[in-house]
């Protein structure tokens, strides 16, 4: 069952283009990552996909099951005083039609999430008051009231420090175990290999889409490596 | 005669119960959604609109329109509803247009008051549709009716919206990728704010009506870490400010605008110091 699919998209903001004809399928379950330099369009992507901006043409269809993003944080939301629970539960808002309040079976599913998250004990916290590490599991949470189907991550474990993204990795390992598909998109190489099913690179000249093990034998992939060892010499 | 005395003895016009009625109401719906305000960095929207709503009232004085609020609250709304368009586009360029339309709308606004204006005190006037000196002292029965109603409809719309309104302040683009129309809630904020200008330019005219937005929304932000609970605690700081400058306005003669956002100035400053300690300790 595909709850992505990308057909023949060009992207790009402003009137100018990107990237073009990208082409894939994500199926239920997986786990995609998108890499790519930085300049190359991968938050274009990002921002088309999720339907903030338009495609200047192909399409982008999302399954019926939504998507739950989780998005870099901005400055505004560092400094914002909002419990936990306020926010986890703002996740719901998508599936409440034209009611204006939270019914007892949005409450039981933000409560469900917060306790998958281990974030239920600090549900009276203030959001501003939380480690960084705290701060995306409630986002993920968040995420998760918004949809049980598909994930949408981008640059998740950034100023993270490694003891804690090794966490965030395992946790998201864990929810894409329960067959929720995950979309990443990172600049991580290493986890993104270890962790992901298939992987979509963008780059100024070419858009690889495979999977892991197509990815690791294609010419972007080698090139890479290439670039790395250059680094390390 | 004490103070309890004097407060009583000007209780007893209907002009000073009228005051503070309007004065509470307005205080109570400013606070709202200032919170929303200052942290979606919308802060100077409010400013831009208050000063175009003065360049409306002056034109409503030239035309000889009795009553303001048919001319300025329409064309507050619609400034709001394009200014909220601009900004959407480049942040900088919205922020010189929002100034480049303050300033035209105050210089037009005088302009118009000088050379039409019948009346022998224009700097009078001005003085007070600028700050606000005595026009809430000389409400009519309609213009208290009109407030009382757009003010409930504001808190009405606040309240019905709270959820989401909440949710497009803390992150605009995860509602929009859940498919919600997080346009459609801006659009609601931005007019809510254009009537609350158009309010409260009432009781502490168009210069200082920021000050009732943001101070209040400055305070309860650095004492409460939830979202209701600034919200809660910045309409409670609100009202008590606008009822304590009224009176202070009232025994010692001040200018009621004024008064009321030092009152608010004072608790913020108070509000933040206390905060810096909680923090510290």
């Amino acid at each position: 069952m595909s709850v992505l699919k990308v057909d023949s998209l060009d992207i790009g903001y402003e009137g100018k283009t990107v990237a073009t004809n990208i082409d894939f399928e994500v199926k239920k379950g997986e786990y995609l990552c998108i890499v790519g330099e930085n300049g190359a369009g991968k938050s274009t992507l990002v921002k088309t996909l999720l339907g903030l901006i338009k495609p200047i043409k192909g399409t982008v269809e999302v399954g019926s099951g939504g998507i739950g993003y989780l998005p870099q944080q901005t400055d505004i939301q560092r400094d914002f005083p909002a419990t936990v629970k306020e926010i986890v539960l703002s996740g719901c808002i998508s599936g409440m039609g034209i009611r204006p309040f939270y019914s007892s079976v949005e409450k039981k599913k933000a409560k469900k999430n917060m306790e998958l998250m281990s974030v239920w004990d600090m549900r009276n916290k203030s959001y501003r008051k939380l480690s960084g590490g705290q701060q995306q599991r409630v986002l993920l949470a968040r995420a998760l009231c918004a949809s049980q189907d598909m994930l949408f991550l981008d640059e998740p474990v950034t100023g993270l420090d490694p003891k804690v993204t090794q966490d965030f990795y395992e946790l998201v390992e864990k929810i894409n175990s329960e067959g929720i598909t995950i979309i990443m998109v990172s600049h991580d190489m290493e986890a993104a290999l270890k962790y992901s099913s298939h992987i979509l690179h963008i780059d100024k000249d070419s858009i690889f889409y495979g999977t892991k093990d197509e990815y690791l034998k294609s010419d972007e992939a080698v090139k890479i490596r290439a670039v790395r060892k250059k680094e390390d010499e | 005669m004490n103070a309890v005395d004097t407060l009583m003895f000007y209780l007893q016009y209907s002009f000073v119960r009228y005051a503070i009625i309007v004065g509470v109401l307005i205080a109570l719906c400013s606070s709202l959604l200032g919170v929303t305000l200052v942290l979606k960095r919308y802060s100077f929207i409010g400013d831009g609109l208050s000063h175009v709503a003065f360049g409306a009232m002056a034109v409503a004085s030239v035309m000889k329109i009795t009553d303001y609020t048919v001319l300025t609250l329409p064309v507050t709304v619609v400034t709001a509803i394009l200014l909220l368009k601009a900004g959407q586009g480049a942040k900088i360029k919205g922020d010189a247009a929002i100034a480049m339309l303050s300033v035209s709308a105050l210089a037009i606004g005088y302009m118009l008051m000088n050379i039409f204006s019948s009346s022998a005190n224009v700097s009078g006037d001005v003085c007070s549709t600028l700050f606000g000196s005595t026009s809430i002292l000389t409400l009519t029965d309609s213009q208290v009716l009109l407030c009382i109603i757009l003010s409930f409809a504001v808190i009405v719309m606040f309240v019905l919206f709270y959820n989401r309104i909440f949710a497009v302040t803390f992150d605009e683009n995860f509602i929009k990728s859940t498919g919600v129309s997080a346009d459609r809630y801006n659009l609601i904020i931005s007019v809510i704010i254009a009537v609350i200008i158009v309010l409260g330019m009432n009781i502490v005219g168009s210069l200082l009506i920021s000050a009732l937005i943001i101070f209040p929304a400055l305070s309860a932000m650095s004492l409460i870490q939830s979202f209701k609970g600034v919200v809660i605690c910045s309409s409670i700081i609100s009202v008590l400010c606008a009822l304590g400058g009224i009176i202070i306005s009232i025994l010692a003669v001040t200018p009621v605008g004024s008064t009321i956002v030092t009152c608010d100035m004072v608790v913020f400053i108070i509000c933040f110091l206390i905060g810096k300690v909680v923090k510290l300790s």
